[in-house]
């Protein structure tokens, strides 16, 4: 039976990894990510959700827990955020090279010092070569569409990489908003029980992760990056597939595109900016400007060409980054640039950094940076290749 | 009591290893597998045991081994364990295997965390007092006097008591081994097999290139080590402690030997003193006059 719920972004994180039928979930908790543990606790407790749940001492060793278990044959789930995220980095580079298909909700949250717990998305970013494929969320639907979606994109023998579905912390994971879980036996049908193609097999022994020479690493690297181009060409079908079959939104596959065709100036961004800059678009076509959004939905897989394709129409481009590399700029801004840099005629670039450390960004924050990219594209020139908008000095 | 005609024949590390000669670890992981039987799964992390295996594609081990960094076999092992208890696969025994350094210092969070869950897994210390892939520096295990290349004018602490420290989780089974002693050491993997929960075994593991011997003389070293007293037996089973039968007699001090004759055929230990060779006589002693406190005794009710 499809039911529509009110609920919060955790828990809807939780409902996903119980409606993907994950067998092991080793997690530990951090604000703002223990909405997801406890539900999972109290789910596996009631017998609502046939999963052994493990209470790991830390997040380090919640990743090593789920390595374990993924390379026991069974399909894994956990959920972390900020420090936690980065006490695992580590183990996220052996997940991936291990080639184990672990899905892990991330529930971004500013790294101190100084201490906060409001979301920015430097957690999640700082762990871009890890290997990793990256989902930024937007809506609490998306949250679940894409924790089941990311089984089955991860899962693909083609594939055979661990996902992060990220989500901004208290903006998503503590807020209530309506959701479909469609019915649990066509997401069954959807999401088959998890066929390892390599497991810890008694009857077939073999040193998994041993020690390896150069002859061999910089293959098995190459393999990864192949199945990130894999990856790539899943994401979108899955996406699709998912939509059709359950008569839900699709959410762009790669990005999600809205009113670009004939845009003069896109924004780019990532997660719920996103949902503020689609309103922002829509109150600024009804007053006559060309605007568009192009929103990165995986920022690993990369969409160069999607990027290029729409931006490279553009005579501008205002990329709003909730994040910042020190002694650079904002990171999907450098992407997006980097996807863009060989284009013959390129748009004007803004990059924004905007919402660190949780401040807030509204539709008309975003509407005031687009006018201002829009502005400087009229006069030609750029004022500020980047902008930190809203900075109090 | 197990009989040396009763172990098994099969070989379950094969010629073609990459251990130093001599390597007492490597005899250790060939007496535990032919204990556990084919049905073993082993954790290992960042240690001798990684080098071992030997290069990819081939491996020397005829068991699965999942490869694990440093600070998490404990958590990795608890991993394993409930992916199979979700396959419904009850039959397997899940050891992780690791040296003095992933156990006493950089993984004894990940092993605690493991015990106090009451992971159901053999968790194996195979200790040669030093980190020895990276070429013998000290480790939390390094005893008082020991050279490596990190005191290079011998350790000044002494050595961290693990078993002790696992004993205050209450988990049902800990012991202490010498691969020196197969009979007692083989029952104690069985014994470890049989219980459920967590157990942690110990071992002492000579080591020629770090102890600086040679290394014909790694198995006559562990009975050394156990003979003088230095490396004590035991059994700590449901709590209760108690000397094993090798270790037992030497409650009385007249039956131990002096720990000069194990020292002084080390390297490690060449700088030490008359004086003190003394003072590590002293710290066995003393250990000694514990054991005899604690023998037959509940430890950490």
């Amino acid at each position: 039976m499809t039911r529509t719920l009110l609920d919060t972004g955790n828990h809807v994180a939780g409902f996903g990894a119980q409606a993907a039928r994950a067998e092991v979930v080793a997690a530990y908790p951090i604000t703002p990510q223990t909405g997801i543990v406890e539900i999972i606790a109290e789910l596996a407790n009631s017998g609502r959700m046939r999963a052994e749940y493990v209470c790991v001492e830390s997040e380090h060793s919640a990743m090593a827990a789920s390595i374990g278990a993924s390379a026991s044959g069974v399909r894994t789930f956990t959920a972390t955020s900020s420090h936690g995220l980065a006490y695992m980095h580590e183990m996220l580079h052996w997940a991936s090279a291990a080639r184990l298909p672990i899905v892990m909700a991330v529930v971004n949250r500013a790294i101190g010092p100084p201490w906060n717990i409001l979301p920015d998305l430097n957690d999640s970013l700082s762990q871009r070569d890890t290997g990793w494929l990256q989902f930024y969320c937007a809506s609490h639907q998306e949250i679940f569409d894409t924790i089941i979606q990311a089984y089955k994109i991860c899962e693909n023998s083609k594939v055979l990489l661990p996902a992060m579905v990220c989500f901004e912390g208290f903006i998503l994971s503590h807020t209530n908003m309506p959701f479909t879980i469609p019915d649990q036996e066509d997401l069954d049908s959807f999401l088959p029980r998890y066929k390892p193609g390599w497991k810890l097999d008694v009857n077939n022994p073999m040193s998994h992760s041993t020690l390896s020479s150069s002859d061999y690493y910089m293959e098995l690297r190459y393999l990864i990056q192949e199945a990130m181009g894999n990856a790539k060409e899943s994401i979108p079908a899955v996406d699709k597939e998912y939509a059709d079959k359950f008569g839900l939104p699709y959410h762009g596959g790669l990005l999600e595109e809205v009113a670009c065709d004939d845009a003069e100036t896109v924004i780019v961004t990532m997660g719920t900016i996103g949902s503020e800059a689609k309103l922002a678009v829509r109150k600024l076509r009804d007053k006559g400007h060309r605007v568009g959004l192009a929103r990165i939905r995986t920022f690993r897989p990369f969409p160069i060409e999607e990027v290029r394709e729409i931006c490279g129409r553009a005579a501008a481009m205002a990329v709003i980054d909730r994040a910042i590399s020190f002694g650079m700029e904002g990171q999907l801004f450098t992407e997006v640039q980097s996807a863009l840099c060989d284009l013959k005629k390129k748009p004007l670039a803004m990059d924004f950094v905007a919402g660190i450390g949780g401040r807030d960004v509204t539709e008309a924050d975003v509407e005031a940076m687009v006018m201002h990219a829009k502005k400087c594209a009229e006069a030609g020139q750029v004022d500020q290749r980047v902008t930190w908008y809203g900075l109090r000095r | 009591m197990v009989t040396l005609k009763e172990v098994a024949k099969e070989e379950y590390i094969l010629s073609g290893n990459a251990s130093c000669a001599g390597c007492s670890a490597t005899l250790s992981i060939r007496l535990a597998v032919k204990a556990l039987g084919m049905k073993t799964i082993f954790v290992v992390p960042a240690c001798c045991t990684s080098v071992i295996q030997g290069v990819f594609p081939l491996t020397s081990l005829n068991i699965p081994v999942l490869n694990i960094p440093f600070a998490s076999a404990g958590a990795a092992a608890s991993g394993v364990v409930s992916g199979l208890r979700a396959q419904g696969t009850e039959d397997i025994t899940v050891v992780a295997w690791a040296g003095d350094g992933g156990t006493v210092d950089i993984g004894i969070q990940a092993l605690s965390g493991a015990a106090e869950r009451g992971t159901n897994f053999i968790y194996v210390c195979y200790d040669n007092e030093a980190y020895g892939n990276t070429g013998m520096q000290r480790s939390g295990a390094t005893p008082l006097g020991a050279w490596t290349t990190t005191t290079p004018a011998g350790k000044k602490e002494p050595k961290k008591n693990m078993p002790l420290i696992m004993a205050a989780h209450k988990i049902p089974y800990i012991a202490t081994l010498s691969p020196s002693y197969p009979t007692d050491f083989i029952e104690k993997f069985q014994k470890a097999k049989a219980t459920k929960g967590t157990k942690y075994l110990h071992i002492l593991v000579p080591c020629p290139p770090g102890w600086r011997t040679d290394p014909e003389m790694s198995v006559e070293l562990g009975r050394l080590a156990v003979q003088t007293g230095v490396w004590a037996l035991f059994e700590i089973d449901n709590s209760v402690f108690s000397l094993s039968v090798p270790s037992k007699p030497l409650l009385e001090k007249s039956r131990r030997k002096p720990v000069q004759s194990y020292l002084e055929k080390q390297g490690r230990f060449r700088h030490l003193t008359e004086q003190a060779m003394s003072q590590i006589q002293l710290g066995v002693d003393e250990d000694w006059e514990y054991y005899r406190k604690i023998n037959q005794t509940k430890i950490c009710p």
